[in-house]
């Protein structure tokens, strides 16, 4: 957002450096139940970034001050490896990433049941491997489909996805390029069954008209993500039926 | 006896897919949304007269008043203890509960730290805090023999319908097994037999899934032990 460059984001023809049109997402490779000490776990790549959830819980609440007796609370660690960027990252929790924690826990809260586990708590952590602008969007996608993994009751899985504006255009999925160098970036989180919004940040400038076009773009390719995530669980559980039925 | 359970599809679902737009009742691990029954857990889809819910696949273990569980003692305290039982919650046992006569501060001569026990769950309010009781039929400390633990969800399949799994894994393997709802299974008999029983458990808990359970397991013992028409035999 804040950079100046002489590269072209978007080229006449309205593609963008990575070969993609302004309405397109980077790959997405997602992958449910990756680790076994976790309760539930998941693996996310979208494009260069490279994503790990895992869920413990419901289980008791530490520290007991945080405790609620008409809930469970969501608490939500996200951590970026210090390999995870081109320049070492500084290890442990900064102002970014305890904000990425917090928007995170409380677009989860939305979605999991929380009053069938009072006084407990669901601990999720996201671990940044590799980064290239949209980890939070990443990180929440991989975080909701391993809370699915875990078992943990919830109304919806949550996908998420930036759009943003670079150039002048408005465009979906934000690679780091165009982060660094374009004018907006809207990461957007929903639930599916209803189109809530559940995150929604904006960072830059855009008009009106440029910022509905970009929660067009965004929810639908929240969609295009929730169909994945849907895959991944299902593809993990009839993997472990299909091997026992051989 | 599968068969009766067989239902035509077994269809996996994950939290939020469309259970039902035809006006059936959301049953276990189902709500309704403009008048669509969605599920709230991953698992799979159960059809039972007109409700539709989810058999979990996964999941921690919910106390339920009337469980019998085997679990853990974990911190001692003047009049209690407290046992961790696989749940989300602690369950303080107190010595009120215990088939002795304990005294004020006189707790540690009873049970100690990582003592295992049978305890049955007395009642869970709705602020889920749970209260256990050693004081009936069965409910006692254990020694010797060995605890497996298994996911919860799977806890039914070890049992079977109308407890045919556990009782023929009792009869073929001659051991004496307890099976706690939070999963945790208590294997007491022969070294080698034990062997086997843990083996066949942990064959119900991968192959939960599929059906005709009680045959596979029953040819998978039989092929480990000798067998005459009354059960188990000795060499």
């Amino acid at each position: 957002m804040s950079g100046h460059t002489d590269m072209v984001l978007v080229d006449e023809n309205g593609m963008r450096i990575d070969g993609r049109t302004a309405e397109q997402h980077r790959p997405i490779k997602i992958e449910a139940g990756v680790l076994d000490n976790a309760d539930g776990s998941a693996y996310v790549e979208i494009g260069k970034n490279k994503v790990l959830a895992a869920v413990y819980g419901p289980r008791e609440c530490h520290p007991r001050h945080l405790q609620d007796p008409t809930k469970a609370i969501v608490q939500c660690k996200y951590n970026m490896e210090t390999y995870s960027v081109s320049d070492r990252k500084r290890p442990g929790p900064d102002r970014r990433s305890i904000e990425i924690s917090k928007i995170i826990s409380e677009a989860l809260e939305k979605v999991v049941l929380t009053e069938l586990y009072p006084r407990a708590s669901i601990d999720v952590y996201i671990e940044i491997l590799q980064a290239n602008a949209g980890t939070r969007c990443a990180g929440l996608t991989a975080a909701s489909v391993a809370l699915a993994d875990a078992g943990i009751p919830m109304r919806d899985i949550v996908p998420a996805i930036a759009a943003g504006k670079a150039d002048g255009h408005v465009l979906l999925d934000l690679n780091k390029e165009e982060d660094n160098y374009g004018q907006a970036d809207v990461p957007i989180a929903i639930v599916p069954s209803t189109d809530e919004i559940v995150l929604l940040q904006m960072d830059g400038n855009m008009t009106r008209e440029e910022f509905d076009h970009a929660i067009d773009l965004a929810v639908n390719a929240c969609h295009e993500v929730y169909d994945l995530q849907r895959d991944a669980l299902k593809r993990r559980y009839s993997a472990k039926k299909g091997e026992v039925s051989e | 006896m599968e068969r009766r359970n067989a239902r035509p599809t077994r269809e996996i679902v994950v939290p939020g897919d469309v259970l039902d737009e035809t006006g059936m009742k959301p049953g276990e691990n189902a709500y309704v949304q403009d008048g669509k029954v969605r599920a709230s857990v991953t698992g799979v889809r159960n059809v039972f007269q007109n409700t539709v819910g989810v058999i979990p696949l996964k999941g921690c273990y919910m106390p339920k008043s009337g469980d019998t569980v085997i679990g853990v003692i974990n911190d001692i305290g003047p009049s209690n203890w407290m046992v961790d039982i696989n749940a989300p919650y602690p369950a303080p046992l107190h010595v009120s509960e215990v088939p002795w006569k304990v005294e004020f501060g006189d707790t540690s001569k009873y049970l100690g730290i990582g003592n295992v026990v049978i305890i049955k769950i007395l009642s869970v309010d709705e602020s889920r805090k749970i209260q256990v009781t050693m004081k009936d039929s069965g409910l006692r400390r254990i020694t010797g023999g060995r605890v497996v633990t298994i996911p919860c969800s799977k806890v039914s399949r070890v049992i079977g319908k109308s407890g045919t799994m556990i009782s023929m894994l009792k009869n073929m393997t001659d051991c004496r097994i307890t099976v706690g709802q939070n999963g945790r299974i208590w294997i007491d008999g022969d070294d080698e037999n034990c062997d086997v029983a843990a083996e066949a458990i942990a064959m119900i808990e991968s192959k939960a899934q599929s059906g005709n359970l009680t045959d596979a397991v029953k040819d998978f013992i039989g092929s480990r032990l000798p067998q005459n028409e009354y059960g188990y035999q000795e060499e």
